[in-house]
């Protein structure tokens, strides 16, 4: 029965599978489980040690003080990013869906940022936010404040702890909100002529076909720039690294900068290991139920 | 065509063999008649088991010099009149103590030399490859990888070296600083002891009692120490001082006088950076040793000084009243983003180590001037740099001569002329110490006489996750600037680490 099961174009495609499907068994899920393993171990030295210790390590995070600050830091980090990416990106995206001259130019302007990593944008916003002082001069945005005339506004920015992250959120705004910009411009652009004509000669305001007619129609693709951004944001390391590192009283600190230094600075694996799995669960609550939706919808159809 | 460049080359080749005059391990010896190595071995040291080590350098020299003879086993006949090279006594003790007979390729030259540091730039990079130079003119057969990663006091490497030797795929040889950091690397099972190395090399009577003791930990050595630096110096702009009439601080008060009468000048009176993270704790570490003295704050480590004892909490107060004093953008700037103050004679202090004074000189600046930080006169918080031995070492044996290279006068002088520290031996004399400058020997001096404690942030005082805790803490401090919370976890901090030590 088997046999006949696996015979020509089925037997194919199982092989052609087959590697792909071990490596990502192995390599993806195989050191989840890993990673799990370790996080309930006592393995907090450098020679591993897989004694099993419950939750202890994961207890001992929560009431670290600096991974609760990194909590902190990450709640009000995705807040600005996302809120930030979605607004900039859908009126870049609605502006230029008024067809514009000169549209492709504009486009690829906003969209280029995209194309950077978040190193070089991290090296670049580290010196546009360089605080410079009263003794050596102002660099950066400081100096443009202070040739304008608006000195007051000048900031410490990511030096600043009363500021700190919120300073980087800018930085990934800048870079992000191009991409959405782009998804939402696809999708304004999928939206047929006839719907806002119909809005238009029922009365509507152009504020309101936005407000009831748009943005309705965009949901999918509010929810799929929500549901990227929200994991790139979760996940942010490289960004902080190349700008802040974890800047003064940790305020530009989070949870996988700690996991890098707890793991190979001060030995603790186990610690490290905990760290990762917090964030595992944290985007696996973002990207779970995306999943069994889009699912649910392919199913549907 | 062929016949046209052919000369060149040949000419090439014939400078290039000619202008390498090679140092080497020891003396050529051409056999008279038949013989063996162990023959060999009984008549050259009076012992035949050094029969391997005579095998292994003259293999080596045969791969340079193929006049030698190339030796494939312990047992081969020896005709008579083969060159073979008889290696110096301690370079043969040395094989012999840490040649492991279950690897004959050991018995060959060449192979490579994987050393793993994080000096990759300026002085340290040019002491570095002038360590290799030394290496190459010793065991030219032997090819140098140099496996550097760069980030300040090695926070990069470190996390890249300790995958690598949990895997069993370490470097040949890597640097870690003297003193506890050693604990973070699990020595007893990744690295292997030089106890007879020291004894072979004499290393015990011209390396000082307070770094041996560092170097010691659970009864071995673990690596070898090629310099020293101080962390506790107190680097100051002379225009400034001498504009203002001022003279070195030599405790918190008269520092803070200071501050005050250069801050109505408009200039910044102490500069600092701290975007690696470390430089703050770098600072607390310093005026830890003036409020504590150098017995009570090498306590601290051990658990003879409590943490919640006074002197802690005044060195708080003290930081505390510093951060009053120094420029706003230390977070965006490194230590050496912070010295341009003082290069711009717009700041006056800092306090970093005398790496500083190598970066100063680099910069071109020499209107500055160093003294001891305030309340710290007569100590010296010192920390050293270290080559180890990975038990899993690929070329042990080619590891074994990097080593020796490190630990030897030759090796500490050329090294730390151009890093700007000074050696650890102790043994230099007063022509070799002339070749320092005027800043390090006066640093020689004071590492003569001072007393000597080892500094924490730089590995020597207290174990790896200690150091992070340590430094997390007063980062902390730098945003909330609370004397009793801040007291609070460095007591916790000690008591979790005081028992991890157990």
């Amino acid at each position: 029965m088997w046999k006949r099961w696996l015979k020509g174009e089925r037997l194919v495609t199982l092989l052609l599978l087959l590697p792909s499907v071990i490596a990502v068994a192995v390599f993806v899920y195989g050191f989840i489980g890993w990673t799990g393993y370790v996080s309930l171990s006592n393995w907090n030295k450098l020679l591993p040690d897989y004694t099993f210790v419950g939750f202890k390590n994961f207890l001992k995070l929560f009431a670290h003080p600096r991974f609760q600050i990194d909590l902190r830091n990450l709640a009000v980090f995705t807040a600005l990013f996302l809120t930030g990416s979605l607004v900039i990106g859908f009126l870049l995206a609605v502006l230029l869906d008024r067809k514009v001259k000169g549209e492709s130019i504009f486009r690829t302007i906003y969209l280029y940022p995209m194309s950077l990593s978040f190193i070089v944008t991290g090296v670049v916003w580290r010196w546009l936010m360089n605080p410079g002082s009263p003794q050596m001069g102002s660099t950066g945005i400081n100096l443009l404040l202070e040739k304008l005339g608006l000195s007051f506004l000048k900031s410490g920015w990511y030096t600043d702890p009363r500021v700190g992250i919120k300073a980087v959120a800018i930085a990934a705004i800048w870079q992000m909100s191009g991409y959405v910009m782009a998804m939402y411009l696809a999708g304004l652009r999928g939206i047929p002529e006839e719907l806002r004509e119909a809005a238009r000669v029922d009365g509507a305001s152009e504020f309101q076909i936005y407000r009831y007619v748009i943005l309705p129609l965009l949901r999918p693709i509010t929810l799929g720039a929500v549901i990227i951004l929200g994991h790139i944001s979760l996940k942010i390391y490289d960004l902080i690294v190349a700008m802040t590192g974890p800047g003064p009283g940790f305020s530009c600190d989070v949870p996988a900068y700690f996991m890098w230094e707890t793991t190979f600075h001060a030995n603790r694996f186990a610690q490290g290991a905990a760290i990762a799995i917090v964030l595992l669960l944290m985007v696996s609550s973002l990207i779970v139920p995306y999943l069994v939706f889009s699912v649910r919808r392919e199913a549907e159809v | 065509m062929w016949r046209k460049v052919s000369w060149p080359i040949v000419g090439l080749i014939i400078f290039l063999l000619t202008s390498i005059a090679w140092a080497q391990v020891g003396h050529e010896y051409v056999v008279p008649s038949e013989t063996s190595l162990k023959a060999i071995a009984q008549e050259s040291f009076g012992d035949a088991k050094y029969a391997p080590a005579i095998m292994r350098a003259t293999n080596s020299k045969h791969l340079v010099d193929p006049s030698f003879l190339s030796i494939n086993s312990l047992t081969m006949k020896i005709p008579a009149k083969a060159k073979l090279l008889i290696p110096d006594r301690s370079w043969a003790d040395a094989f012999i103590a840490f040649w492991d007979p279950n690897r004959p390729e050991d018995l060959f030259g060449g192979g490579k030399l994987v050393v793993g540091s994080w000096w990759t730039a300026g002085g340290e990079a040019e002491g570095l490859n002038a360590l290799f130079k030394i290496y190459a003119e010793y065991f030219p057969d032997v090819q140098i990888v140099n496996a550097t990663i760069a980030g300040g006091a090695g926070f990069a490497f470190r996390a890249v070296i300790k995958p690598r030797l949990i895997a069993g795929n370490p470097p040949d040889t890597f640097q870690l600083h003297a003193g506890l950091e050693v604990e973070g690397y699990s020595p007893e099972t990744y690295l292997t002891p030089l106890d007879k190395l020291y004894e072979i090399e004499g290393w015990d009577k011209v390396l000082p009692k307070d770094l041996l003791d560092l170097l010691v930990y659970k009864g071995h050595y673990w690596g070898v120490p090629v310099n020293i630096h101080r962390a506790n110096v107190l680097w100051y702009d002379k225009a400034i001082f001498e504009k203002h009439g001022l003279t070195p601080p030599k405790n918190w008060d008269e520092f803070f006088a200071i501050c005050e009468k250069l801050k109505a000048e408009g200039i910044v009176p102490f500069v600092m950076g701290n975007s690696g993270g470390w430089e703050a704790a770098h600072l607390f570490e310093t005026i830890l040793i003036s409020t504590l003295g150098a017995e009570g704050y090498k306590g601290l480590w051990t658990g003879d000084t409590p943490w919640t004892s006074e002197g802690v909490t005044k060195a708080l107060e003290i930081l505390k009243k510093i951060l009053g004093n120094i420029n706003p953008d230390y977070s965006a700037l490194s230590w050496d983003g912070a010295g341009e103050y003082l290069i711009a004679h717009k700041g006056a202090m800092m306090i970093m180590g005398d790496w500083t004074n190598g970066w100063f000189m680099a910069k071109g600046y020499t209107d500055y001037g160093w003294a001891p930080v305030p309340g710290t006169q007569g100590i010296f918080d010192a920390l050293s740099d270290t080559f180890c031995l990975p038990k899993l070492a690929p070329h042990p044996i080619n590891a074994l001569g990097w080593l020796e290279v490190c630990g030897s006068k030759e090796g500490q002088i050329a090294f730390n002329t151009r890093k700007g520290s000074i050696p650890a031996r102790t043994d230099l004399t007063a022509d070799e110490k002339a070749q320092f400058n005027s800043y390090l020997q006066s640093c020689m001096e004071d590492f003569a006489q001072d007393a000597i404690v080892p500094s924490v942030i730089h590995g020597a005082a207290a174990i790896e996750s200690w150091v992070t805790d340590f430094k997390d803490a007063i980062n902390l401090f730098l945003a909330t600037k609370d004397v009793a919370g801040t007291q609070k976890a460095l007591v916790e901090a000690a008591e979790t680490a005081l028992a991890a030590m157990k």
